[in-house]
């Protein structure tokens, strides 16, 4: 390898300023681009410090915060499965507290958009975490993981249920004090009904989807391959189930902004999303394999729109044709 | 990605991604040693460290884990890094098959090394399968610095041996153990290393090896009152920290038992303060004789690698 090789940060992609305007809102929301990370994939966005300016990113949306820390389950928590893979982590995180001492301050110093997934066991725990988000600067959106078992309803996941998801929704919309986005499920047996319900519940934004519950089981041993039996399926795996949900909740409601999630790992991927009607796209388990997706995705994205002819990310935000369209 | 190519944040310490070429592969029994030249991952690995390789496998998606068995930034001019590859599923056998003259995509030094004696010590390394790579690697770093190293390499079988002639070179003694008793001494791991720390008085214990084996050496050591690092391996989905698959039962020094990630916090760990029956391995702590506690963290000053004791 010679010294010319030696390029730094970056290299893959030439710094070109195409020009081209990446900049999107989500309702009140700006972000200077369109590519965010994934709640659980960019833990409190320190470690990635290591590879990738977090600054320069659209959005870190951070792991699930809860009122009191969790441990989480036990291991194996992971296994892969063709081209994707299961988790079940049950949100490890120090709390809401320890984060807002440990976390936020860490954030707000290297210029992160950040945005702070909450979660929880009842509604009136994500209300408390959302609480002691009040009037803390720094914080750009909440997001809500609807992917939680409400206790209080023998375990049902609010997201399977218009009712529930509008009850924790408008609970939590009444005390933030900044945009809310709803984070949903296409295990919901009619995610539109969801998203809908969301909405009027006062849900600023969607983001679509978390993972889809899955298993996989070892053949020989005959064992869960999970602790928890169950996990969430993610990576390319689910991206045409979830630009499926982005492109139908679009059609139902266009003028709310979705954040597309579900496997995206390449500047295509994000064009799909962008095109069924997403403003944003969030990266998960593609950041994995590629801890400088984030970089490489934004440049890419802006490279993909000038080649295509287009001055603006947002020129194809719902450009689809589907049937019979010209 | 381009071959040849460093990315990241290259003006600092910590991990780089490099693209790099593949300049030998050797075959020692079921183990393949991959060569990679890559000046700038050698000069900042250390024994312990691991990189996530970039598999291509079909229907894979993760990067896997794999030890840096060893690394010389020295070596013919480039910088090498080594890796064996035993066998497993086919993320494994995609990277055995892997031909001199291609590329690897690698993302390192990733983890927290074997943390080093801070003072003169008799180190014993105990090595099972391919974790003895890594080890070789140790005691090519803990002898030119003054450091006793007595090495037990064990396998199931002499054809399953890792034991190179270079590790026999430069430790102060080797033993090899074989369960079926066709090369060394019959039995384990285990079965070698109370004569070892009778006959040379070690002081620390260094171990890699799968993860059964890494609880029976903690069991032993906590009996012996020798401190054991382990390098610990559990399932990663990313290994850069972020995912929390990789979360291994440690009891902090209230005794409490916290999640930690074996990638940013590992996968070198105190194997006195993991909780094995969590992980599963009850069986091997009471096959050992393991207290219904398991054993208790040593004394303070004890550890040779403690730095807060020479500090
Ligand atoms: C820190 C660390 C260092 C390691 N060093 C080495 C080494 O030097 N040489 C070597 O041959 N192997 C090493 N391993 C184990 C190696 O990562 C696995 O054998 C490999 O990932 C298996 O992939 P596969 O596709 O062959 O098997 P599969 O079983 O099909 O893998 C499926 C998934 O499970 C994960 N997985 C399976 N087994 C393990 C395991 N034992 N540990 C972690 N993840 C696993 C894989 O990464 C993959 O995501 C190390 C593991 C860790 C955590
Ligand atoms: C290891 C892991 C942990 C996750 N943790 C959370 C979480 O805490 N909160 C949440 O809303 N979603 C979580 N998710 C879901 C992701 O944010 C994302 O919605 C999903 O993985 C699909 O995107 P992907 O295919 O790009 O990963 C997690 C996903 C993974 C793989
Ligand atoms: S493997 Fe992802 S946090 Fe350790």
């Amino acid at each position: 390898m010679s010294a010319a090789d030696l390029q730094g940060a970056r290299e893959e992609v030439p710094a070109v300023d195409s020009g081209v305007d990446l900049g999107v809102a989500l309702g009140a929301l700006r972000l200077e681009n369109p590519i965010a990370t994934a709640s659980g994939c960019f833990a409190s966005g320190r470690e990635m410090d290591r590879f990738v300016d977090v600054g320069s990113i659209g959005a870190v949306v951070v792991k699930s915060l809860t009122r009191l820390p969790r441990k989480g389950l036990p291991t194996p928590r992971m296994v892969e499965t063709p081209s994707g893979m299961l988790n079940a982590i049950g949100l490890q995180n120090p709390g809401i507290d320890a984060w807002l001492e440990d976390d936020l301050p860490w954030l707000v110093e290297h210029g992160a958009t950040t945005v702070v997934s909450v979660a929880g066991d009842t509604v009136e725990d994500f209300v408390h975490v959302v609480r002691r988000l009040r009037g803390i600067a720094g914080i750009a959106a909440i997001e809500v993981n609807l992917s939680c078992p409400n206790v209080e309803h023998r375990g049902l996941v609010f997201a399977l249920d218009p009712e529930a998801s509008a009850e924790l929704v408008r609970a939590v919309a009444r005390v933030a004090d900044v945009p809310v986005l709803a984070k949903l499920s296409a295990d919901a047996s009619d995610v539109v009904a969801v998203a809908a319900a969301a909405v009027k519940a006062g849900a600023d934004g969607l983001t679509l989807i978390n993972t889809i519950l899955g298993m996989a089981i070892d053949p020989v041993s005959g064992r869960a391959e999970l602790a928890n039996t169950y996990g969430g399926l993610s990576g390319p795996a689910i991206r045409p189930v979830a630009v499926r949900v982005v492109h139908q909740v679009h059609a139902a409601l266009p003028d709310v902004p979705i954040v597309g999630c579900g496997g995206v790992r390449s500047v295509e991927d994000v064009v799909q999303f962008l095109r069924a009607g997403a403003s944003a796209v969030a990266v998960g388990t593609g950041g994995f394999v590629d801890p400088f997706a984030t970089e490489t995705l934004r440049d890419g994205l802006a490279a993909w729109l000038s080649a295509h002819g287009f001055s603006s990310v947002r020129d194809i935000i719902g450009d689809v044709r589907t049937g019979h369209d010209a | 990605m381009k071959r040849g190519t460093v990315s990241g944040r290259t003006d600092r310490d910590g991990p780089i991604r490099v693209v790099a070429e593949v300049v030998t592969r050797r075959r020692t029994g079921p183990y393949t040693t991959l060569v990679i030249a890559t000046q700038e991952l050698a000069a900042r690995s250390s024994p312990g460290h691991f990189v996530e390789v970039a598999v291509e496998a079909p229907g894979t998606l993760l990067r896997r884990p794999l030890s840096i068995a060893r690394a010389d930034a020295a070596a013919s001019g480039v910088g090498i890094v080594e890796l064996v590859i035993g066998p497993d599923g086919p993320g494994s056998a995609w990277l055995a098959e892997v031909q001199t003259g291609s590329h690897l995509d690698v993302i390192g030094p990733l983890g927290k090394p074997f943390p080093l004696p801070q003072r003169p010590a008799r180190c014993l390394l105990v090595g099972g399968g391919y974790g003895a790579a890594p080890l070789h690697y140790l005691a090519e770093v803990l002898v030119p610095l003054g450091h006793r190293v007595d090495l037990i390499v064990g396998a199931s079988s002499e054809s399953t041996l890792l034991h190179s002639i270079e590790a026999k070179r430069v430790a102060h003694s080797l033993q090899t153990t074989t369960e079926d008793g066709s090369a060394g001494m019959r039995g384990r791991v285990t079965d070698a290393i109370p004569d070892v720390v009778a006959r040379h008085g070690s002081d620390v214990i260094y171990a890699c090896g799968p993860n059964a084996m890494l609880a029976a050496v903690s069991v032993l050591g906590g009996q012996l009152g020798v401190p054991v690092r382990v390098s610990l391996e559990e399932r990663m989905a990313c290994g850069l920290g972020v995912c929390f698959t990789c979360a291994i039962p440690v009891r902090d020094r209230d005794g409490e038992v916290q999640m930690r990630r074996s990638c940013i916090d590992g996968p070198v760990m105190d194997g006195s303060r993991v909780d094995w029956r969590l992980m599963g391995l009850g069986h091997v702590v009471d096959a050992m004789g393991g207290g219904a506690d398991d054993p208790d963290p040593t004394e303070a000053g004890a550890d040779p690698t403690d730095r807060a004791v020479v500090a």
